[in-house]
């Protein structure tokens, strides 16, 4: 009788002794999982539709006698305070790390163990894993899209000249570091521009259909980031005003844009855009969809805006215009630099939905990473790596937008300040 | 006029002149261009014949219908999978908030990788790999996997049983009765609760009364409900098909996976935020009047949580619905693919279709957000 009651309600005078027992049955559990996942041994002889089940039962017993309030060892404590507080959690904990043993494995096994590197044919992939030669082979056009090989040194350079001023700007006083970002923002977009599309100073012209890979995707959504955000600002300010007029213009024009799907806007400007130009002037569809993308997230950054325009206090406004401040004055000065930095958050999310929204243009045809990816898993010599590429344009967006989201954070921290 | 009156209204004016000055250089252009190549302007294509097919379609359509009839099946798949995206992607998000919020250091861990994840990949991307990378990876119709002799997953979509319903009317209107009974309950036991004090179980009541209600047609035989199972055969020597049952197409559900696990980050966010927004104080004065934590959950910290909650969501409810236009990436016939592309493809009316399709998700968009207005001013605090 005693030793029952003493199984099933542990007691503390027995503690080493079952902490040592519970332990040793949760990791008999995990062994269990890893031995059938990773060298496929079924030690307990669980058939496959209920693998965990028998696992999950030896683990919880074991977990339940690990729950004490106070054990000698400080690694069980922590354990017991995380992951095993009670019951339920318990459950919870085991189920999760027997999904995690389950298919990092697998996953491991797709991305490195199994996968083949080296090679730059098809045949050359014998591993059941990824197939990474696809990428490697692929690579430059993934990057450049179909710019012609011999000038893809006009985009490189487009690019470490942002690089190398954005990291000239970062080290250089405050009072340089405003010209050099004015200069980022006005003049060198269309150096930038202009270099890659070519025409001038003896470069030969590239024409826009053949631009594409990462770098279109770059290009786009730095353009239209720049242009979005002033035009978003401005709209901002205008449902704010008080002129009725420019006040319903501003509603009018945001809600149109919140309210229809960024494809239809896109096939607008493919389709029907030029319907509206004169018939002698031509606008490239690439500078057609981004007027579109632009105009689109304009009407979403000026939301974000107003947001922040709004949790001002009206003390903030009354006092600027008290010391004299005309309307652009006061918004300049005071109003905006306090408005936005409360809404980073917001345009930051902004920014990251945009640059996401940036594939999109794949469906009228231009052929940014994804259309690149597209083209190259419809190649005949390359048939049946739709995973490979996918996952690694994944992992391309993943990278831009995870760092982006955390510089966001770093800087609201950065600029927080104290009311 | 002094001075102020016409530093008012100077800005007014010119956006007016610029704005109908803009309009009139678009509308003059637009007409130039459409006399040019001999262009037509109007809505009386609507009413011709289509002449072309559609893969999926919710009523009954063929390649004689008309376009309007084109864009109702484009605009019913539309709303097809914006619903079950919203259901999905409100219960993946819901789930994974109350996870990401977990005392248990692993569950909060994984919920955090899932939506950082899932967040930070473009929409169409996810799209495509569950289009091309996940789904084409399933077995041919003579491979299937095989769910009770009833449930087949291949290549082609997935094959469920149909339902065949005799004397379905009787059904609708028994489920409508019963859910008219069902608010009569609630509407009674909340008279009494508040009126004297008095505990009704509302929920079972209801419950019940569904329970009788769909049954009896059943027990007293007025109601017959049998199943279409669907069954391979034979399309040729080496290639088989399913017949029969209700196809799911791969197109729907890789729309819906990518649509649901995408939004469901954003919502998953929402609920976090929302419930570390119901003040601590709340669930330690619910806990000292005796709640249990399962009722503090559910009438204290939800209810206030829900009223930080439903703002945002609403927003990505829009979204989803708007989003579900990169249906058009995977052919999946939605009102973007079939009126703005194919059908456009063929008439060549830029014009009219684009305004026709953007006004249609603008009126979605605004009836969405109508309705949620509603709901959120009705659970808003009503101050006393």
């Amino acid at each position: 009788m005693m030793l029952i009651n003493n199984i099933i309600k542990p007691k503390t005078i027995n503690q080493n002794t079952l902490v040592i027992f519970g332990s040793i049955l949760v990791a008999l559990s995990f062994l269990d999982v890893v031995l059938l996942s990773v060298f496929n041994i079924n030690l307990t002889g669980s058939s496959s539709g209920i693998s965990f089940f028998v696992p999950l039962f030896i683990g919880f017993i074991g977990l339940y006698y690990i729950r004490f309030e106070h054990t000698n060892y400080k690694f069980i404590n922590t354990i017991n305070k995380n992951l095993n507080s009670d019951w339920f959690n318990s459950i919870l904990t085991l189920l999760s790390v027997f999904i995690l043993l389950k298919f990092i494995p697998i996953i491991l096994n797709w991305f490195i163990f199994d996968a083949n590197f080296v090679g730059t044919t098809k045949e050359e992939c014998t591993g059941d894993g990824a197939c990474w030669i696809f990428i490697n082979v692929w690579l430059k056009r993934f990057t450049y899209g179909l710019y012609p090989d011999s000038e893809t040194w006009r985009i490189n350079l487009a690019f470490i000249l942002l690089i190398f001023t954005i990291g000239v700007a970062y080290f250089s006083k405050p009072k340089i570091r405003t010209y050099i970002i004015l200069f980022l923002l006005f003049v060198f977009p269309f150096i930038a521009l202009n270099l890659i599309s070519g025409d001038v100073a003896g470069l030969t012209y590239v024409e826009t259909d053949v631009w594409g890979g990462l770098a279109l995707t770059l290009i786009v959504s730095i353009f239209a980031i720049i242009f979005c955000f002033p035009l978003g600002v401005f709209l901002a300010m205008g449902r704010r005003s008080e002129l009725p007029v420019i006040r319903y213009f501003s509603v009018g024009f945001i809600e149109l844009w919140r309210g229809v799907p960024l494809i239809t806007v896109l096939f607008m400007a493919a389709n029907m855009f030029p319907l509206f130009l004169p018939e002698d002037i031509f606008l490239d569809k690439l500078i057609r969809c981004i007027i579109g993308i632009i105009l689109f997230e304009a009407a979403y950054m000026a939301e974000v805006v107003r947001g922040g325009l709004q949790s001002l206090p009206k003390g903030q406004y009354e006092a600027a215009k008290s010391i004299g401040m005309g309307y652009w004055r006061m918004h300049l000065l005071v109003i905006l630099p306090q408005a936005l930095k409360i809404v980073i958050p917001g345009i930051a999310n902004t920014f990251i939905a945009l640059f996401k929204d940036t594939p999109l243009i794949f469906i009228v045809g231009l052929l940014e990473l994804i259309g690149m990816i597209d083209l190259a898993k419809t190649n005949p010599k390359w048939l049946g790596f739709a995973t490979e590429g996918y996952v690694f344009a994944a992992l391309v967006y993943f990278i831009f937008c995870y760092s982006m989201s955390r510089y966001s954070q770093r800087l609201e921290k950065r600029l927080s300040t104290e009311r | 006029m002094n001075f102020n009156t016409l530093r008012k209204s100077i800005p007014q004016i010119i956006t007016i002149i610029l704005f109908v000055s803009v309009i009139a250089y678009f509308w003059s252009n637009t007409y130039s261009n459409m006399e040019y190549y001999g262009m037509e302007f109007g809505y009386d294509f609507l009413k011709k014949a289509a002449s072309f097919d559609i893969q999926f379609s919710l009523i009954e359509y063929d390649g004689s219908s008309p376009y309007y009839r084109a864009y109702f099946v484009g605009l019913l798949n539309t709303i097809l999978v914006s619903v079950l995206g919203i259901f999905f992607a409100t219960l993946i998000g819901l789930i994974i908030g109350i996870s990401r919020l977990s005392k248990n250091y692993l569950v909060s861990k994984l919920a955090e990788v899932y939506i950082e994840l899932f967040r930070n990949i473009p929409l169409l991307l996810q799209l495509f790999f569950w289009y091309f990378a996940v789904l084409r990876a399933l077995p041919l119709p003579e491979n299937a996997i095989n769910f009770g002799d009833a449930i087949y997953v291949t290549i082609k979509g997935i094959y469920v049983p149909k339902f065949l319903w005799s004397n379905f009317n009787y059904f609708i209107s028994s489920f409508i009765a019963a859910i008219i009974a069902g608010f009569i309950v609630f509407s009674y036991a909340k008279k009494q609760r508040e009126n004297f004090g008095k505990h009704i179980p509302a929920f079972f009541i209801s419950l019940g009364i569904l329970v009788v209600f769909a049954s009896s047609g059943f027990i007293f035989g007025l109601v017959d409900l049998e199943f279409e199972y669907p069954e391979i055969y034979n399309l040729s020597e080496t290639v088989f098909n399913f017949r029969g049952g209700v196809t799911i197409i791969p197109e729907l559900l890789s729309l819906l996976f990518a649509l649901s696990l995408y939004t469901s980050t954003f919502i998953a966010e929402n609920v976090r935020a929302g419930i570390l927004g119901v003040d601590k104080g709340q669930k330690e004065a619910a806990s000292s009047l005796g709640f249990t934590p399962g009722l503090t959950l559910r009438l204290v910290v939800l209810p206030q949580a829900l009223r930080i909650i439903i703002p945002p969501t609403t927003n990505q409810y829009l979204n989803l619905t708007k989003n579900s236009s990169l249906a058009a990436a995977i052919a999946y016939p939605d009102l973007v693919l079939v009126f703005a592309g194919t059908a456009l493809n063929q008439t060549g009316r830029a014009i009219e279709i684009i305004t026709i399709t953007m006004a249609t998700y603008l009126t979605l968009s605004i009836l969405i957000s109508i309705f949620m207005n509603w709901y959120n001013r009705r659970i808003a605090i009503k101050e006393k």
